[in-house]
């Protein structure tokens, strides 16, 4: 191979690297490893993980996904494909990628759909800059401060380096405060709303009117809801939202400690357009046979450059195809029993730890599905039962602040399991000398 | 992949009431009901209705109409479609990282946050930086982030004027489209005839303006940028900083560091030089490293290596000056994790033969077809190089037609028509992970193709031919979108 | 009416007053089939050198570029459903009507045999 190349050694490929450029040493990284060494290496790093009964949240969540799932995600002609730019050879990605976005706008009850995106915060992100992009000369965004923080936070990001005003809605009683909203509104200089419904809390907000509202400033609406609660909840759709987005990882795809996940991101056919990302569109060969392909590409930054809609290159493309198997033997029937199933063991769960007297509902009243926020009696209190909890391997929820709780049931969580937290905050709530398991 | 046309949708083979699982009964008290009506969807969502061997068939045959670097080669240019090591996805199912919580206490994911710190350590001494984060998502998105540090770090120092950043008109498309998204407007800088950088036309674009100039190196044609360290004085000593786009990265591990180079920040493809699976377009991992004097400004949250008691332990911190948050949480988390098994399977050793190696590949098929294709740039490359489609351009063959023809015959397209720099670009990366054999295989085929052009041009115009589907009508597809089934 | 453009291969046919605004033969050809036209609302103001839309084919977009300062009067609504149009007759399809607010910007314009010279 070097002599067809003309050269009598590998180094002599990088004849023209200047010597001060060159590394000239070894890197400072450990030997080569054999397979079973790597395996060892990181069973020694798992043996200092504990995977715990997850009654967390806050935009992850601990779903069940049938053994098929993963099974048909492991088939290498997906995992290993590269973009499909060549449909000839790619009908496969581009065939559920096509599944997905059907799949994604009944979920949002919206027109169209992209092939997906990373996650929910970059998600929304990109919706807040699309509401920009629209509304051409106005460049404020308000955001509802029941938004997923984290989420608020990238929005932020974003919004501070792309020259977008960011403004936050305030929050009463755990949901959006929409008088404020009316009035901020008012100002007749904002471009998009962003509102939760699921929101931060688990509560379903009640947005009545607020699209009526958005719309008559000019304004685009931008709702968000875990992908999985749609298929119960009112929709984006229903809601009069020109853009849902927010994050799918609750279609059953593993926590993986974060990621990856999945960001979805649907649009009303007025706005096709100005949706960013990868789009898949049906067509015909020459022959007449139904084929798919990427399309719209136009707005990408491949041909649009610095004019493009967005930076994204990449769609989550194995995860649109988990979205896409999940939901096919989920179905609608299985969607709406898990669904009840973590409804209904959410309420039990909340009934049981307020019954204990050490927790009180933080929004009393306030409908939510899945997911709700505790009031702990005390910070000390809160302590102890998170220790009683954690040491059991239980993962009780998300601590908010010193005294809030934020807890998520799914129909993964049993009776038992729900029982044995409510055992702990029994314990928790005792003397507060007893803090052994019984 | 399999040639015969697979043409149905799960939509199409949906029944109602079929059903693919069952969830465990219900035993609690029905609180479902009780929900404000108004707050619930008026009717159920459209989703299809599938038993589980429907669904499972279904998929396994779409599967079959795809193309995977499993299946074959992917002489891919500029995306570096290396083998994916089966090891790694073992560790990234492993329960015990698959089943972590994002938000669960620092002292129950300690192995998880030194797998992080680990990787980041790594990518440090491979890319020279002092500081890595692995939270950007994908290659577009570390750019995007490496923009960010960079503004962020101009107004820490209450330099606002600097708004432009220059990119090379070569530059991949994402370079503009990112700077924009950080609000920065983008100034192309002229490449020279070979594709290197024009030092001179440069240096008439540097002023107090100008935030950054983006460049890799090789280069799209794969040649390295000889001029690097006079260009790195020139950026800094206009005060602007140097970021480098790792796409074009593997050739030079173990010969040189961009940190040595004189970048200033810098982002990788984990799903290119790392090994990690593209997964027909993600998720990716694109990690920013940063030299010394400048990690304030990396993004939220990171994780740092703290001595506590006696003990090593991990945390996970934010930081004062930092750009902000980018991502939910520690990026694309299991990705990181294929990565890192990797860079340990390869070890010192190992990964610095990767990128000679991957230099070698190329050079060897430039070489073996340059007598049927046009090489605009003699002499040595690095991992990649560019031909300006057929050399005997009288059959009317282009750079189209050889890519599709090469379907036919069980390989992947070049990347075509990339970089503009050429009008038939025919852009040949090969990765190390290939054997001499696949190699000469495709050299075959190439050869084979270039004698069609001539003998039988038709059948390479028309192609494919093998295929599930022949070239799909692209205008219908964008005239009258259809976008989801109905 | 006189027809004036820019070197962007946009055209205005114009009485002084008002003019008509699309994008010439060459380049709808150079564009080949286009598939969408990015238009302003009626109503908008433009800016000469300004851009006011785009028009995309399957792989390519071009934004567009207004030669005169003015208001838009009209958008062509035809172009919506049917954006073939501009490679059928694009100067029987104009993009926008504008009324002009400074007519002596024209002035700095090519006129027919400039541009067709330019194209050369």
């Amino acid at each position: 191979m070097l002599e067809r190349c003309g050269v009598e050694r590998l180094e002599d490929f990088y004849a023209d690297v200047p010597a001060s450029l060159r590394l000239g040493r070894e890197y400072d990284l450990p030997d080569s490893m054999s397979e079973d060494e790597v395996r060892a290496y990181f069973e020694n790093l798992a043996s200092r993980n504990t995977p715990m009964v997850c009654f967390a949240g806050a935009g992850f969540y601990d779903h069940y996904a049938p053994a098929a799932v993963s099974y048909i995600l492991s088939r290498s002609e997906f995992l290993t494909a590269y973009t499909p730019y060549q449909p000839e050879i790619s009908q496969g990605t581009l065939r559920y990628i096509f599944e997905f976005q059907t799949m994604m706008c009944t979920l949002t009850g919206l027109d169209v759909s992209n092939a997906s995106m990373y996650d929910s915060s970059t998600a929304l992100a990109e919706a807040m800059m699309m509401s920009v992009a629209h509304a051409r000369k106005r460049t404020r965004v308000l955001v509802s401060a029941t938004v997923n923080p984290a989420s608020r936070e990238v929005m932020a990001t974003y919004a501070l380096y792309h020259g977008i005003r960011l403004d936050t809605i305030p929050e009463k009683e755990g949901v959006t405060d929409l008088e404020a909203m009316r009035a901020m509104l008012a100002d007749g200089d904002v471009a998009g709303v962003v509102i939760a419904s699921q929101n931060f809390y688990g509560i379903l907000e009640d947005l009545t009117g607020v699209a009526d509202s958005v719309h008559s400033s000019k304004a685009l609406l931008v709702l968000t809801a875990p992908a999985s609660s749609l298929a119960v909840i009112r929709t984006p759709g229903e809601w009069g939202a020109d853009i849902a987005a927010g994050e799918a990882q609750s279609l059953g795809m593993p926590l993986g400690f974060g990621g990856p996940g999945l960001g979805y991101m649907c649009c009303t056919q007025a706005l096709l357009r100005k949706l960013p990302g990868r789009i898949v569109g049906e067509t015909a060969d020459a022959s007449g046979r139904k084929a798919y392909v990427l399309t719209l590409q136009a707005r990408e930054q491949h041909i649009r450059r610095d004019k493009a809609t967005s930076n994204i290159c990449s769609n989550q493309g194995l995860m649109s195809l988990y979205a896409a198997v999940y939901l096919s033997l989920m179905g609608p029937e299985g969607m709406a029993e898990a669904n009840r199933l973590g409804c209904d063991g959410a309420h039990a769960l909340a009934k049981g730890l307020c019954e204990t007297g050490l927790f009180e509902m933080k929004y009393p009243g306030a409908p939510y599905l899945n997911e709700f926020a505790l009031k702990c009696r005390d910070a000390e209190s809160l302590d102890r039962f998170m220790e009683l909890c954690v040491s059991g391997n239980i993962l009780p929820g998300v601590r908010l602040d010193g005294e809030t709780l934020l807890v998520a049931v799914t129909e993964r969580r049993t009776l038992a399991e729900i029982d044995l937290v409510i055992n702990k905050a029994v314990l928790a709530s005792g003397s507060g000398i007893n803090t052994k398991e019984s | 992949m399999n040639a015969t046309h697979y043409d149905r949708l799960i939509y199409d083979l949906s029944v109602k009431g079929r059903r693919g699982t069952m969830l465990g009964k219900n035993r609690f008290d029905d609180a479902f009901s009780s929900l404000p009506g108004n707050l619930m969807r008026g009717e159920a969502p459209a989703l299809p209705e599938a038993d589980e061997p429907t669904v499972v068939r279904h998929y396994t045959n779409l599967s079959m109409g795809n193309f995977g670097v499993d299946t074959g080669f992917y002489p891919l240019g500029s995306c570096t479609m290396k083998y994916n090591p089966k090891i790694n996805e073992e560790i990234a199912s492993m329960p015990s990282f698959n089943r972590l919580h994002p938000m669960q206490p620092a002292d129950t994911v300690q192995g998880a946050l030194k797998a992080y710190h680990d990787l980041q350590t790594a990518l440090s001494e491979i890319g020279g930086m002092a500081e890595f984060t692995l939270n950007p998502y994908a290659g577009a998105h570390g750019e995007l982030t490496g923009l960010m540090v960079i503004r962020a770090y101009h107004m820490s120092r209450g330099d606002m004027a600097r708004t432009k950043v220059i990119v090379p008109d070569s530059a991949h498309g994402t370079n503009p489209a990112s700077a924009a998204v950080a609000g920065l407007k983008v100034v192309e800088v002229k490449s020279l005839a070979d594709g290197t950088v024009d030092v001179d036309a440069l240096r008439s674009l540097l002023d107090g303006s100008v935030a950054a100039v983006m460049l890799t190196n090789p280069n799209t044609l794969g040649l390295f940028e000889r001029s690097i360290p006079e260009i790195a004085e020139m950026v800094h000593d206009c005060g602007a900083l140097l970021y480098y786009d790792g796409a074009n990265l593997n050739p030079m591990l173990g010969v040189a560091r961009p940190g040595d180079m004189g970048f200033d920040v810098m982002h990788i493809n984990l799903h290119k030089t790392f090994s990690t699976p593209h997964g027909g377009g993600g998720p990716g991992s694109g990690p920013v490293g940063v030299r010394a004097g400048l990690e304030q400004f990396l993004p939220n949250p990171h994780v740092v290596k703290v001595e506590e008691g006696g003990e090593t332990k991990y945390r996970v911190e934010n930081r004062d000056g930092s750009l902000g948050r980018i991502s939910s949480f520690l990026g694309n988390f299991t990705v990181e994790l294929k990565a890192l098994a990797y860079i340990l399977t390869l070890g010192r050793e190992g990964l610095a033969l990767a990128g000679p190696l991957a230099t070698l590949a190329a050079n060897y098929i430039k070489e073996s077809l340059k007598d049927d294709y046009l090489l605009p740039i003699e002499g040595l490359c690095k991992h990649e190089f560019v031909f300006d489609g057929l050399k005997d351009k009288s059959t009317g063959v282009t750079t189209l037609d050889v890519a599709k023809r090469l379907l036919d015959y069980g390989y992947h397209a070049p990347t075509i028509y990339f970089p503009l720099l050429f009008h038939e670009s025919l852009m040949i990366e090969p990765t190390e992970t290939e054997s001499l054999e696949t190699l000469d295989g495709f050299i075959g085929v190439m050869r084979t193709i270039a004698r069609e052009a001539r003998e039988n041009p038709d059948i390479v115009k028309t192609a494919p031919h093998n295929t599930p589907i022949g070239r799909p009508d692209d205008t219908v597809a964008a005239l009258n979108p259809k976008l989801k089934y109905c | 009416m006189k027809t004036y453009y820019l070197p962007s291969h946009e055209y205005i046919r114009t009485d002084g007053t008002k003019g008509f605004i699309g994008i010439t033969d060459y380049a709808q050809k150079a564009l080949g089939n286009i598939v969408y036209v990015d238009m302003p609302e009626q109503g908008d103001d433009v800016a000469a050198g300004e851009e006011f839309g785009a028009v995309e084919s399957v792989k390519a977009a071009s934004d567009l570029y207004s030669p005169v300062s003015g208001v838009v009067t009209e958008v062509n609504e035809a172009l919506v459903d049917n954006p073939r149009l501009l490679n059928e007759d694009p100067v029987g399809n104009w993009i926008i009507q504008v009324e002009l607010s400074d007519p002596s910007e024209l002035e700095g314009l090519m006129d027919e045999e400039a541009y067709l010279a330019s194209l050369k």
